[in-house]
């Protein structure tokens, strides 16, 4: 019989409504499975054991009396801890915000509570989401489920971890830079970018404004789909969140690829990719083809400025964003004589090596005399990124490319070298710098059985087409492996 | 040598009084216990994000378009980036390049000179918090610690900034003046110096006359009041024209305006020139406002200050008259109500200006407290233009009204003070007067008009003060004139 860990968010769903399970069980195989994963693993900072269990029984009373809110009802997420959950501590991996416990939930928890989804806890992510490791956490590098010596990515690496072993049946991160796509990749499992304004950033706490944006891991691309539904909406505490009419996610999933124009990125197909992971992206560009699609080669030629401007843009707002973080009215605070002197120290004490690098590389980026030649060209040429996908889009349906020059990397491997760590958002940067949605499909497995993610791009609203290709991809890969790690029993 | 001229610039903060507050849903209250007006946006809590306010931009639009400007349709706004404990997010959202409005003007009288103020600019922004420092003496350097109130912090603040075209302490006080009037006249702020809801900041430099280059400017900070500020740039001409002709530097700096002591001070700031690294506000999109909306505002512009002076002046009264009526929006209304009415527009205007004005403030009341109505008003002033009551009379009778004693009529016959202007009765006293008095009246005939005088005298005596003085002396002179 299937561990209830295993189950995907839409079975879980039918034998929610069918009465074979309830809540509290799905709740229960997820904590026996946090119990056997998690040493080994470290995917959460926080388990919020009461208010899951709490949650699962008043979903079940409500189930009970014919309350039914929608697909998450009842589903174990897990949330990145840069997402303000009130009555629960939220940190951002920062020495900064231990203990800081929000006295108000952020609009994209606000409603998943509503949706009756039982949140399990707040997993592990780069501190204030700078990383593409977790190693940049302040509390400890998360692991890899497929090998526990490896990395599983960043920033929410602790939400693909989780997702992947079963911890959780789905869960949520935020992507500035391709925080999602790229932990989706190393961790094998379905990562997600939505479209910039789909979903609310009040309470995601903000490290690049202009690039956040929060998206759904799961284990399949429907389940991502249901996820998404479940957060996207306009919102009012957000000026930059989207007014129109939201795209449908699951209408078109089986609709399949014929006919559809698919672009591979010319730029993203180059020997810096490792040579096993292009080849996964041309193989599964055969099958499309075979499938019925016409694909077709495509340019970016500005994607080589975009890993630049991105790492000028980036820096800029947290260099603003960051600043509130000054030991005045919150998070933890160095005493000295002077206001001054505190705010200084507590910034020093409390900020890791890489925020602090990315704050005086934004600071600089800004600064009177340098504005043009940094952020202001680094700003030209993300108006360029998003002409070249105009004109992309012009041809094309949807792009693909790898999600991730690499599979996951060994622990320590890049900690030395800031720039060989940020290539490794090389394919991910161009979707957050044109607001696009993008999502990472795994489409199987490299020598050293690492998964390799397979990314495909849309146009500004374009979920409901992203989401089609992405589960014909999902169809053709006929990825089934998993994770030693994800079962809940002593193996490891 | 040319002699000094001062160049000034007025930096005007005004804080808007709008439901909530700018980029979230706290009111906009004063005097309340200490952040009890705060929320995760205007505390800066984590994941906190502004939300512009439609009421304050619709505020500063008003403000922009009585000051003749131009309104961009697509405004933006940016991050201010400094630290300090007052400022939650340690950058405050402002703007900078396409404020709100650019390019209007602002036409001031200084002792009946009509005076062009160009206005560069005027923009949207937050007001800060307020810190008060615990200690010896509520300074900043002797204090133990500091409390911080965050009831103000996110408050809608908009800033109007002048060019340097003001050359004298007496145009900069009038050009505040103007500009308090025509905010409390568009009903976006009470606009109150000593409570800090308008601010003014006074750049000021001097030069060897008007041709000479700009001199290195200083500002002055902390002007509570509109007699401050003509004060406090008195003081910084004369002090900066001292430093020069002794041979000495102005240093660029900011300063600030002690009022006990009627000196500005340096504030002594390290004089780094200050970075605020400006950039675009990546929370918020280009705020639109489209033509419809400017155009909505402009035809619901409420008549401003000095178009009210102008027609007052045109029905009738004299400047001064006009001004203290516009100024206050109570007397202003009685007038417009009373002249609607029928009343003389001049007799009314000083009636108000004077005798109504010199009551409240005896009495300590306010308008609405008491009897008096514009139908009163209007009343009097028939009486008095039909002769029924002396000019004279009719401020004892309109005292009396305000008190709450009846209507101008019920109070003149109650007090037997209308006038006899019956000029059949009236030349039969005139007559009897001159028979009585034959050697006068050759006085008078002979062209010694002085005795006109004791003509008027005599027929007021015989009417118990009564008569109509005026039409009394019109028949003596005639009969004189024979």
């Amino acid at each position: 019989m299937t561990d209830l860990a295993d189950l995907s968010i839409v079975e879980a769903g039918r034998q929610l409504r069918s009465g074979d399970v309830t809540a509290v069980d799905l709740w229960e195989a997820a904590a026996t499975r946090i119990a056997y994963t998690e040493p080994h693993l470290h995917a959460f900072l926080t388990v919020d054991r009461e208010g899951a269990l709490a949650t699962a029984k008043v979903v079940d009373a409500a189930f009970r009396a014919g309350e039914d809110a929608g697909p998450l009802q009842g589903i174990p997420i897990a949330l990145k801890d840069n997402m303000c959950t009130k009555g629960l501590a939220t940190t951002a991996s920062s020495r900064m915000l231990e203990g800081w416990v929000p006295p108000y939930d952020g609009t994209a928890v606000a409603n998943l509570r509503n949706a009756g989804a039982v949140l399990v806890g707040k997993t592990n992510l780069d501190e204030f989401a700078m990383g593409s490791s977790t190693e940049n956490s302040a509390f400890g590098t998360s692991r890899n489920p497929w090998d526990v010596d490896r990395v599983p990515g960043g920033s929410s690496g602790g939400s693909a971890g989780s997702v992947a072993v079963g911890s959780s049946m789905g869960a949520f991160g935020s992507d500035t830079g391709g925080s999602i796509r790229q932990p989706a990749a190393l961790c094998g499992v379905v990562g997600m970018k939505p479209t910039y304004g789909l979903v609310s950033r009040y309470g995601l706490i903000a490290f690049a404004s202009s690039l956040d944006q929060i998206g759904p891991f799961a284990r399949s691309v429907e389940d991502a789909a249901l996820l998404l539904e479940g957060v996207a909406g306009h919102d009012i505490h957000d000026a930059t969140s989207y007014r129109g009419e939201y795209p449908t996610l699951t209408d078109g999933l089986e609709k399949g690829v014929k006919g559809l124009r698919v672009g591979i990125v010319k730029e993203l197909m180059v020997d810096a990719i490792d040579s096993e992971i292009r080849a996964a992206t041309r193989a599964m560009a055969d099958k499309l083809s075979d499938a019925g699609a016409d694909v077709v080669e495509v340019s970016l030629p500005s994607s080589e400025y975009a890993l630049s401007a991105y790492y000028l843009i980036a820096p800029a707002e947290c260099s603003a964003n960051l600043a509130r973080l000054d030991g005045v009215r919150y998070g933890n605070r160095v005493p000295a004589d002077t206001t001054d002197e505190m705010m200084a120290k507590t910034r020093a004490a409390g900020f890791g090596p890489e925020v602090t690098r990315r704050i005086l590389l934004g600071t600089y980026a800004l600064s009177a005399g340098y504005y043009d030649a940094f952020y202001g060209q680094a700003q030209r040429v993300r108006t360029l990124v998003r002409q070249d996908f105009a004109t992309a889009y012009e041809q094309t349906d949807v792009l693909i490319s790898p999600t991730t020059p690499t599979t996951a990397f060994e622990i320590g491997a890049k900690t030395d070298d800031p720039i060989a760590m940020y290539y490794s958002d090389v394919c991910t940067i161009p979707s957050n710098l044109a607001g696009d949605p993008s999502i990472s499909v795994p489409v199987g497995v490299d020598t050293r059985g690492l998964p390799i993610g397979f990314q495909i791009m849309a146009p500004a609203l374009g979920e409901s087409m992203l989401f089609r290709v992405a589960a014909e991809v999902e169809r053709l890969a006929e990825f089934s492996a998993r994770p030693s790690l994800a079962v809940s029993k002593e193996t490891v | 040598m040319p002699e000094w001229e001062a160049v000034i610039g007025i930096e005007t903060h005004v804080e808007l009084q709008t439901n909530s507050k700018m980029f979230c849903g706290c009111a906009v209250a004063f005097g309340e216990a200490p952040n009890t007006n705060t929320c995760p946006v205007c505390l800066a809590l984590p994941g906190a994000i502004p939300v512009p306010n439609e009421e304050a931009i619709e505020g500063i639009v008003k403000i922009g378009t009585a000051l003749d400007s131009t309104i961009n349709k697509d405004s933006l706004f940016y991050r201010k980036n400094y630290f300090y404990p007052d400022l939650p997010k340690n950058y405050q959202i402002s703007q900078y390049t396409f404020p709100v409005c650019e390019f209007g003007k602002l036409e001031i009288v200084v002792d009946g000179e009509p005076f062009v103020v160009g206005i560069t600019r005027v923009h949207m922004e937050e007001d800060t918090g307020k810190s008060r420092h615990v200690g010896e003496d509520g300074r900043i350097h002797d204090a133990s610690h500091s409390l911080l109130d965050f009831n103000r912090s996110g408050v809608p603040l908009v800033e109007i900034v002048t060019e340097p075209d003001i050359r004298t302490a007496e145009q900069a006080r009038a050009y505040g003046a103007e500009l308090q009037r025509i905010v409390r006249t568009l009903g976006v702020s009470d606009a109150r110096l000593e409570e800090g809801s308008m601010r003014f900041d006074a750049n000021v430099s001097v030069r060897r006359g008007p041709d000479a280059e700009f001199g290195t400017r200083t500002e002055t900070k902390n002007v509570n009041s509109l007699r401050s500020l003509q004060r406090a740039i008195t003081f910084e001409i004369d002090r900066q024209t001292r430093v020069l002709e002794e041979g000495g530097e102005i240093i660029q700096e900011t300063r600030h305006w002690n009022e006990d002591k009627g000196v500005t001070i340096s504030m002594r700031i390290k004089e780094e020139s200050e970075d605020y690294r400006y950039f675009q506000e990546p929370d918020m999109l280009p705020l639109e406002i489209d033509e419809a909306w400017q155009q909505r505002v402009k035809a619901e512009q409420p008549e401003l200050p000095a178009q009210k002076r102008a027609r007052y002046v045109g029905l009738g009264t004299d400047a001064h008259t006009a001004e203290l009526l516009a100024d206050d929006p109570a007397l202003g209304g009685l007038f417009d109500q009373a002249v609607q009415a029928g009343a003389n527009a001049k007799q009314a205007g000083i009636w108000i200006t004077q005798e109504v004005v010199a009551y409240l403030r005896r009495e300590e009341k306010s308008l609405v407290e008491t009897a008096l109505s514009a139908a009163h008003v209007a009343e009097l002033s028939e009486m008095v233009s039909a002769g029924d009551l002396s000019s004279t009379a009719s401020k004892d009778v309109l005292n009396a009204v305000l008190a709450g004693d009846g209507t101008p009529r019920e109070i003149a016959e109650a007090k037997d003070l209308i006038q006899i202007s019956d000029s059949g009765f009236l030349e039969a006293e005139v007559d009897a007067v001159i028979a009585d008095n034959t050697d006068a009246f050759e006085k008078l005939a002979g062209g010694d008009m002085k005795m006109i005088g004791f003509f008027v005298g005599q027929v007021m005596k015989r009417t118990g003060g009564k008569a109509d003085p005026r039409l009394v002396s019109e028949m003596v002179r005639n009969k004189a004139q024979g």
